[in-house]
């Protein structure tokens, strides 16, 4: 009898009280606090009074319409995620076509995944450092096999060369991401129900049709979720662009993403805090509105029709009642 | 017909030949730059120049004294990260599954506009923060302090979801009731009897969690300045000075050096990480 009246739910405040504490000291003061400074004049290593600025807004707009290098760097971010997800999706999707179908058979599936889901879990600043170090100039081992190949009259310098320097660094991207892509794809398709497939091979539909007409309209839901994981995870791009090529940013600034711009501003002995974190904030913006996109396409589908259906029975109660 | 069918299979069988050929390619592409990195790391610098080979050679003790001449630390650097990850990851999975068990045992008010919340700042960008987050250490006198990187981890949005997920599957919630009329305690009962049935949910994402700390690079490229308390990745960024410059051979060990940790974990427990990001996908 006594134990009825326990009321048990304060333990689930007592057990997300160190979550929602650890959150708002963290991440929400942080953010808050960056997008304060984002309207102030805080900037060099030694504190001073900071103010509001008279025209609040101005850090913004000075990065949006003044800046040169902060624009670079947005279009640097698109161009470089953009070079990179398409190869990745599309070889991705191939190799998930290739591992479940049941034709084919392929052997050392397991082998495979893991040879090539590798590079994802190794350190991204030492692969960055690693590949400037293979594209070494004038003597490098990839100038050294394409001496041996005959594919170069003479050492090229890739890294002083912007498109050289954007495709490499958009090359280690994707070859870091498609096994992860791939295995997510694989995953996908094998959550297909297996009476469709069955069903296509009864009809006569070969790979191609298959492919197309079955497996691609299944994982909608999933290569949408990739596209946009893969695009906030781009925005971010930081790792490779700030270590692959000194002084950050490449030639020309051919590969400052705008992650390496906010660090080049506040933490390279300009100590433009102000600017880097109204740069900050316009970033945030954008992978909040991603964000929405991704919790709109994920969400609880099932939950959604359900409220729907209560509203149109509502709806027509209530017609019924006024007909009555 | 019978030759049609042969046909077929015929074709099917170069088919299949060209996909071996593709994956052995795309392995090969995943193996040699780290393969490079390895045979380099005991060549010398003359040989290294000299072009290219995929076999060892016997100069690995003299790159390893140039590599510790200079001011690179691969030992310290390996510490520093082994405590800050693993710290990290200790947090981040308990206090995961505290939140995500709060989240589906216990029926509170709030339950559902806390979840809706944790689902919505599941994706902010560590950057959106980082000049706030820097002022605030910069305040508290904690830059240069692991702490920084170690107690935002208390809160791991994507691992409470996916800690939830897993607790709805598994846990049944008789077995929290009989727990109570044996007169255990709501916390006795979360770490004696609930915990032990989340193991396989926690090794997988501790595995991620660890890695994903022990990679990190932006904000200990920020809040470390001192050079004795650099993460392994930092560290890296030293490699790319001008004291190696010519020095190939010790720019390789030195890289080869921060990732081994990280292939010896990953051929341990590569079922284990591939499963994981297949789990990690399929969220819906």
């Amino acid at each position: 009898m006594r134990r009825k009246g326990v009321n048990y739910s304060k333990y689930g405040y007592i057990f997300s009280l160190p979550f929602i504490f650890a959150f708002l000291v963290f991440s929400l003061y942080p953010i808050l606090y960056t997008a304060a400074i984002g309207f102030t004049n805080l900037q060099g290593l030694i504190p001073k009074p900071i103010q509001v600025l008279d025209n609040p807004f101005q850090n913004f707009k000075d990065l949006i319409y003044h800046n040169v290098a902060f624009r670079t760097s947005l279009t640097n971010t698109a161009i470089l995620w953009i070079t990179n997800f398409i190869p990745q999706i599309g070889l991705a999707l191939l190799l998930a076509a290739w591992f479940t179908n049941q034709r084919l058979k392929i052997r050392g599936q397991g082998a495979f995944k893991v040879m090539l889901y590798m590079p994802n879990i190794i350190t991204a600043s030492t692969i960055a450092v690693l590949f400037s170090t293979l594209f070494a100039y004038p003597m490098g081992p990839v100038n050294s096999l394409f001496e041996m190949m005959g594919w170069s009259d003479g050492p090229i310098f890739f890294l002083q060369d912007k498109t050289t320097a954007r495709g490499i660094v958009s090359f280690i991207q994707f070859w870091m991401w498609y096994g992860n892509t791939m295995i997510i794809l694989v995953a996908g398709v094998m959550g297909i129900n297996p009476a469709l497939f069955e069903s296509a091979a009864i009809d006569g539909a070969n790979g191609f049709q298959t492919f197309f007409r079955i497996t691609l309209p299944s994982l909608r839901t999933i290569l949408l979720y990739v596209l946009i994981v893969s695009m906030i995870g781009g925005l971010q791009m930081f790792d490779i662009p700030q270590l692959f090529i000194v002084p950050s940013g490449g030639p020309d600034n051919a590969t400052l993403t705008t992650s390496v711009f906010i660090y080049g501003q506040a933490f390279k002995g300009s100590y433009l805090y102000n600017r880097a974190a109204a740069a900050s904030m316009i970033m945030f913006l954008i992978a909040a509105i991603l964000s929405a996109v991704l919790f709109y396409i994920m969400r609880d589908r099932d939950a959604a029709r359900i409220k729907k259906e209560e509203k149109k029975l509502r709806k027509a109660a209530k017609a019924a009642a006024r007909g009555a | 017909m019978a030759n049609m069918e042969r046909s077929g299979t015929v074709s099917r069988g170069i088919n299949k030949t060209m996909i071996y050929i593709v994956l052995i390619f795309l392995a090969l592409l995943s193996i040699l730059p780290f393969w490079i990195m390895f045979v380099n790391a005991t060549r010398s610098t003359p040989e290294i120049q000299s072009g290219l080979s995929l076999l060892p050679s016997t100069h690995l003790s003299t790159n390893w004294n140039v590599l510790l001449d200079k001011s690179f630390d691969p030992i310290r650097g390996f510490f520093n990260s082994l405590i800050i990850s693993g710290a990290a990851t200790l947090l981040t999975v308990y206090f995961s599954s505290l939140t995500a068990y709060g989240l589906t045992v216990y029926n509170w008010k709030m339950r559902q506009s806390f979840f809706t919340f944790i689902m919505c700042v599941m994706m902010i960008p560590a950057q959106a923060s980082a000049i706030g987050f820097y002022q605030f250490m910069y305040k508290l006198h904690w830059t240069n302090n692991f702490l920084p990187l170690i107690l935002p981890a208390i809160a791991a949005p994507a691992v409470v979801f996916f800690m939830r997920q897993y607790l709805l599957a598994t846990l049944s919630i008789e077995m929290v009731e009989a727990a109570r009329i044996d007169g255990s305690g709501e916390f006795y009962t979360f770490n004696r009897i609930v915990m032990p049935i989340m193991v396989p949910a926690v090794a997988t994402q501790a595995i991620f969690a660890f890695v994903a700390n022990w990679n990190n690079l932006f904000m200990p490229l920020i809040l470390l300045t001192q050079k004795d308390k650099y993460t392994l990745p930092v560290m890296v960024s030293l490699l790319r000075g001008d004291i190696y410059k010519t020095e190939f051979g010790s720019i390789y060990l030195g890289l080869a050096l921060t990732t081994l940790p990280l292939f010896v974990i990953y051929f341990l427990l590569s079922r284990y990480i591939i499963a994981g990001v297949a789990l990690g996908g399929v969220k819906e």
